[in-house]
């Protein structure tokens, strides 16, 4: 088992360079501009051009600046500096990481409980009424666009511009060390919109595996056994569990990709919001650094994945 | 099915059990009665598709949640389980009735080790700390011939052989010390030689324990090892009942001889050809008018599609019920014909009948 997570770990890595290759091949390739001319002022003597490129590497040869690059990154862990602030990327990412991982997480935690919890209550009342509204509100969700969904409640519920003024509208946020209370509520509409989707999907996952799996032969032993109601539906669950399981990877994908919408819709200052800036300001390394550090998150969840399959499946091994 | 002075330990009176579906309702009991006496063995011969799996699932009250229609009685130890509340049929599953199935794989909890599995199986019932259940347990497996059961107790089912999953669920079933096993196509999905072994371990088990079993098969081979009595059902109902030996040697529906005609036996004189049994076993939603069996009968009369046969005791043999249209000394004179190698045809023109069947 140790071998098998290192041998995932070393593809992860390779994973990564060949992402930061990619990035790198198409930020050469697609006419974005050069970022020299970007940061040289209105009007600038050619002679400055020529300097600031020196400055940023850009005289070198590609395969040079490749090599440069990957270098840093790989070994010294260091993305570079903005086109734009002069900022080192690695302290601009280090600052509006805990907003996002505030979003992100708070989020997955509404997807997963949420998500599971409406799937098990629909799969246990099949056809009742509380299991068509929750399956008709779950087709909803993961029909509604993030940003439709922020506008709409924001519309309604904001303190500012919401018909119901209950919840701190967009640009509210605030750290956790802060002030908490302020940190949770204006975390409230964000964490809803960006988790609804994926909780969609896992409620309607989750009800068809778990009355699938009430269908086994082992729940009938288990009910011919004489157990509580409450333990065989347990051992149904966790049965129904394991492919779901799976999906957890691609979501987290999904829900990192989510996150860029929901910080622009609600103005909150994290990892996405400054992805979104960089792209449109053709910021190569900020781009770079924030892609890098969202594969590496998606591969990582995709290793705890299979590690917890292994886990989860006494008849699955990894060698 | 011996009228003895001893109270019957199960007695299912008048059973019916009905599945309301889109299709229609599907009639898969339809009116039976059996009584299994403490210590003895019955056996339950059919088809799939008779009834006799749900028969013994409504015991149990697994049945209620698929929306069944239950009527009749169901008296174990003079309570009606058909009527009981479900929190009192929890207590007697698996405690006083417990019950093993067909495919041992698939009844196991492939996420669970076998121990856990009999750990919950003792503490649903006897409130004893995990370690005692887990020594409880470990005899269990060793009482049915599991080798290693302290090792093996912390396995998965995936990790057992066929006939070990088996051993492992009738461990299960024994947790409690049940008065009433019943064991639905126990053996089924094992292979032959592995069967014999666990039709042994159930006896011995019977033995030692003094329980009562009911085993549901579709092979008479079976029957023939455990039971004391048989009941032969089809399309519902009980068609032929009585003692095991009786059954094997004069039997009286002609369906039961279909089933014994079908099966291969070792011990004739000649290589006797194999009859299978024409046609399908009924939909249960639309059975056919009259005797249920008449469309695949080959000795069906043309009244037999109108009126229905009463399960009634055989002329002489009280201790032999049969629910059929023919004369008893017909059925007789056709069941001599067929035990000296005549055909069906064969048989029908011997015993006076008009040929064509219905």
């Amino acid at each position: 088992m140790i071998r098998y997570i290192i041998r995932r770990l070393l593809w992860g890595v390779l994973l990564l360079i060949v992402v930061a290759a990619l990035m790198f091949l198409f930020f050469r390739i697609l006419p974005t501009g050069n970022p020299a001319l970007l940061r040289a002022g209105r009007d600038p003597q050619p002679k400055l051009v020529k300097e600031i490129e020196v400055v940023l590497g850009l005289n070198k040869s590609l395969p040079v600046q490749f090599w440069d690059y990957m270098k840093e990154v790989f070994l010294h862990f260091k993305f570079g500096y903005s086109y734009y602030s002069q900022e080192e990327v690695r302290s601009l990412i280090a600052e509006r990481l805990p907003a996002t991982l505030s979003l992100t997480l708070g989020a997955a935690v509404l997807w997963i409980v949420g998500g599971l919890g409406v799937g098990v209550i629909s799969a246990l009342r099949r056809h009742t009424l509380a299991d068509r509204f929750a399956m008709g509100g779950a087709l909803l969700a993961i029909s509604a666009p993030e940003f439709w969904l922020g506008l709409v409640l924001l519309f309604l519920f904001a303190s500012d511009i919401g018909k119901l003024k209950i919840l701190p509208g967009a640009g509210s946020y605030v750290g956790l060390t802060s002030d908490p209370w302020k940190w949770f509520t204006s975390l409230i509409m964000p964490w809803i919109v960006l988790a609804s989707g994926a909780a969609a999907v896992f409620a309607r996952l989750m009800r068809s595996s778990l009355s699938e799996a009430m269908k086994e032969d082992h729940i009938r032993t288990a009910r011919a056994k004489g157990l509580p109601e409450r333990s065989v539906v347990r051992q149904g669950v966790r049965s129904a569990i394991n492919p779901i399981v799976t999906l957890f990877g691609l979501e987290a994908g999904a829900l990192l990709g989510g996150a860029i919408l929901v910080e622009y819709v609600f103005d909150i200052p994290g990892i996405g919001e400054l992805n979104y800036k960089a792209i449109q300001q053709s910021d190569f390394p900020v781009t770079q650094g924030t892609v890098l550090l969202a594969s590496m998150f998606i591969i990582l969840a995709n290793i705890l994945v299979d590690v917890a399959y292994a886990y989860l499946d006494p008849r699955v091994r990894y060698s | 099915m011996s009228a003895g002075g001893e109270p019957p330990l199960l007695r299912v009176e008048d059973l019916r059990v009905e599945f309301p579906t889109e299709d229609g309702v599907v009639h898969a009991v339809d009116g039976i009665t059996y009584q299994v006496l403490p210590g003895r063995t019955l056996g339950i011969v059919g088809e799939s598709g008779s009834g006799k799996t749900v028969s013994s699932l409504t015991t149990l009250g697994l049945t209620r949640r698929q929306g069944a229609r239950v009527w009749g009685r169901i008296l174990f130890e003079g309570q009606d389980l058909v009527t009981l509340p479900e929190d009192r049929l929890r207590a007697i599953r698996g405690n006083d009735i417990a019950m093993i199935f067909q495919d041992p794989l698939s009844s196991l909890h492939p996420l669970y080790r076998v121990g856990a599995q009999l750990i919950e199986a003792v503490r649903a019932h006897r409130d004893v700390s995990k370690s005692r259940a887990r020594e409880r347990a470990i005899e269990l497996l060793g009482l049915v011939g599991i080798p290693d059961p302290a090792r093996r107790v912390d396995e998965y089912p995936h990790e057992f052989s066929g006939g070990m999953r088996q051993r492992a669920m009738i461990a299960m079933a024994l947790a409690n010390e049940p008065k009433l096993l019943i064991a639905d196509e126990p053996t089924t999905a094992l292979d032959v030689t592995v069967q014999a072994q666990i039709l042994a371990l159930m006896e011995r088990l019977q033995r030692e324990l003094g329980m009562a079993i009911v085993i549901i098969t579709h092979d008479l081979g079976v029957v023939a090892e455990m039971a004391d009595d048989i009941a032969v059902m089809y399309a519902g109902r009980i068609v032929e009942t009585a003692p095991a030996a009786r059954l094997f040697a004069a039997p009286e529906h002609p369906y039961t001889w279909g089933l014994l005609k079908s099966i291969p036996r070792l011990d004739g004189e000649r290589a006797e050809d194999l009859v299978p049994i024409p046609g399908t076993p009924p939909s249960l939603i639309a059975r056919p008018p009259g005797c249920h069996f008449h469309p695949r009968c080959p000795y069906a009369q043309p009244d037999h599609a109108r009126i229905d046969p009463a399960l009634e005791p055989v002329p002489d043999e009280p201790s032999q019920h049969v629910a059929c249209l023919l004369q008893a000394d017909v059925r007789r004179r056709l069941w001599r014909q067929l035990q000296a190698g005549d055909t069906p045809e064969q048989a029908l023109s011997a015993a006076g009948l008009p040929g064509a069947p219905v």
